[in-house]
């Protein structure tokens, strides 16, 4: 085991976790903000995704895709904000979670009929193409290494969204004391539209870069969805700084555990079994940290104070 | 009172009476769709002994159907195939006796609802909610890497399991096999809900603030809850696959999780016949818009959207009235 194997399972694991902030970090927003949780979060990644590769097959660009998957997401939120997770804000979780699974049969159904069950192929964009090399021999795809990059400047903007600006002010009045600042002339309802759909075109957004490294097809949103549920959790709902200690350590201890355990098993238990010990424990392995993290901490590692 | 009474026993009823129905029309494949109905309402009262009376939205009830029917499984498997299952203390070999399944069922799906209950309600609210998700995931990806049972192509039961004295392999017997144990899971139901247990869990609901002040402590009642809903909701599952003849990780996806709530909400939150009416109408969804498009799915999505925003009580909720307590 070198250590160029090494970094490239670390920066691996950084690369996921950066794409789980995108997604969690509009979550997190949208339940500290409004109260809301949405299980539909995941519809638009894949929307996102969607949008890329339809756009970048029409146009030829990977960065016209890039900006139609913000473009789409933030127009499918806006539209399920106005239309459906309005008369949401009042009621109880339990029907913000069906109105929002309902949501989720109704985007996947629309999408499988829009662009057919056969999965899209997003290409890396030219540029971004090929390999850096790093110390210690190794070499690593440069478009991951952007896509870190991106990950990173989204936290600083968001950092720099929230404390720094007229609307992160507002965004920041709204989760502690809704009613005070509507009483003081602020637009709660145009407020919450912008936080949804800044939370829907993050998700696009990672939608659309993960979308070049995989496959896109309908039902992708899920599982990233409910990892992202686990880092907020983790991390501390309602909290930014949480979902990106969250996502980090998530994608770290996901994509190490796949690497790691296999080989620890087979030491122990042999090549055989110790490779089917290990990949089916690495499966749980994020699901086992959550429990641990949850067992003593219930409100996650930093509890909104609102 | 009355009223939701009546609607209670015409639903009894009805599903009764489609498979006789069906039996007697020569149209055997509806006496597979009552049964269906019959089982996923038993697992949504099940559910409903968490969600309905303790107001614990578990969005991982998934994981002890699917539990419920790995059970059923594995232990058949053994039986059919006439390997030991362990050697120590003593040689085990499965088992294809019903009775023992079920027993099995409900011991390790409650056997597992317990630690998870344990971490899960140290939180509440949305936390609750998204980490019975988180471990009903946890199950999930386990029966998928997990190559001895099948892993992610499931496991077949070979021939349906068998009940002392009957012909299971009959639909109509299977059917009423279910039936009755839907019947005993309603009755149980209303039995807990008007005890002192029962008056406490719906106490714990409405105001934990006055529960723990008269000196009953929230936690315990609420494990037990969770514990004895996973029980149910595991036999179950033990039932969908002998129906089936085949279990597979699909059954501990987050959409059976989903679709376990969306039975109940279907139906009328908190009423004791309201995972009966859920299951009913969403296997006829399923079987009617499932028939007329390959899209169903979203039609079933802007239906349960309906219902959420303006047909709040589901189906029970508007043909019976407003429940007498929230």
């Amino acid at each position: 085991m070198s250590t160029a194997l090494i970094i490239e399972q670390l920066l691996n694991g950084l690369q996921f976790g950066v794409m789980l902030f995108l997604m969690a970090a509009g979550l997190t927003l949208i339940f500290g903000v409004m109260g809301l949780i949405n299980l539909a979060h995941g519809s638009f990644y894949m929307i996102g995704a969607f949008a890329c590769a339809a756009v970048a097959a029409a146009t030829g660009s990977f960065w016209i895709g890039l900006a139609a998957s913000l473009a789409a997401a933030a127009a499918a939120g806006t539209l399920v904000e106005v239309a459906v997770i309005r008369r949401l804000y009042d009621r109880d979780h339990l029907d913000q979670v069906l109105a929002t699974f309902a949501l989720i049969l109704i985007f996947s159904e629309a999408t499988r009929w829009l662009f057919g069950s056969f999965p899209l192929y997003l290409d890396i964009p030219p540029v971004l193409a090929g390999a850096v090399a790093l110390p210690g021999g190794a070499h690593y795809q440069l478009y991951r290494l952007a896509i870190i990059g991106i990950g990173v400047l989204v936290a600083v903007g968001l950092y720099y969204l929230i404390s720094r600006t007229r609307l992160g002010m507002r965004i920041r009045a709204g989760e502690s004391d809704r009613e005070m600042i509507a009483a003081l002339g602020v637009d709660i309802g145009t407020l919450y539209t912008m936080v949804f759909a800044l939370g829907a075109a993050l998700a696009g957004l990672a939608g659309a870069l993960v979308g070049a490294l995989q496959s896109v097809q309908v039902g992708m949103g899920e599982p990233v969805l409910i990892l992202a549920f686990v880092v907020i959790v983790i991390g501390g709902i309602g909290s930014i700084k949480g979902a990106l200690v969250g996502a980090v350590l998530v994608g770290l201890t996901d994509t190490l555990g796949r690497f790691l355990l296999p080989k620890l098993f087979t030491v122990f238990l042999g090549p055989a079994d110790g490779a089917t010990t290990g990949a089916a424990l690495a499966s749980m392995l994020i699901y086992i940290v959550m429990a641990l993290i949850l067992a003593f901490r219930p409100k996650g590692l930093f509890p909104a104070t609102a | 009172m009355s009223r939701e009474r009546a609607i209670n026993l015409l639903l009894a009823a009805l599903l009764l009476a489609m498979p006789l129905a069906a039996l007697a029309l020569g149209e055997l494949f509806y006496i597979t769709l009552a049964t269906r109905m019959a089982i996923l309402a038993l697992a949504a009262v099940g559910l409903n002994f968490a969600l309905g009376l303790g107001g614990l939205v578990s969005f991982g009830h998934a994981a002890f159907f699917g539990i419920g029917g790995y059970v059923a499984g594995i232990l058949s498997s053994h039986a059919f195939n006439q390997t030991p299952m362990f050697s120590w203390p003593f040689e085990f070999f499965g088992s294809d006796q019903m009775p023992t399944l079920w027993l099995a069922a409900m011991l390790i799906s409650a056997l597992v609802a317990l630690p998870i209950g344990a971490i899960s309600l140290r939180t509440a609210g949305v936390y609750f909610i998204m980490i019975t998700l988180a471990f009903a995931q946890m199950i999930y990806y386990f029966a998928i890497s997990w190559p001895a049972y099948g892993g992610e192509d499931g496991l077949s039961i070979v021939v349906r399991n068998s009940f002392p004295g009957v012909n299971t392999a009959v639909p109509l017997t299977f059917f009423l096999v279910s039936y009755v144990l839907l019947l005993a899971a309603l009755a149980l139901f209303a039995l807990v809900r008007d005890s002192r247990f029962g008056a406490a869990l719906q106490a714990g609901r409405q105001n934990e603030t006055r529960l723990a002040a008269v000196g009953i402590a929230p936690f315990r009642i609420r494990l037990a809850a969770f514990t004895i809903s996973a029980a149910i909701t595991g036999l179950a599952g033990a039932l969908l696959a002998d129906l089936n003849r085949f279990v597979s990780p699909s059954m501990l996806s987050w959409q059976m999780s989903g679709e376990l709530i969306v039975l109940i909400i279907l139906g009328g939150t908190g009423r004791l016949f309201g995972p009966v009416a859920g299951a009913m109408l969403f296997v006829l969804f399923e079987f009617v818009l499932g028939g007329l498009t390959e899209r169903w799915q979203f039609f079933l999505g802007l239906i349960l959207l309906g219902v959420v925003l303006f047909a709040r009580g589901g189906l029970i909720g508007v043909l019976a009235g407003k429940a007498r307590h929230g």
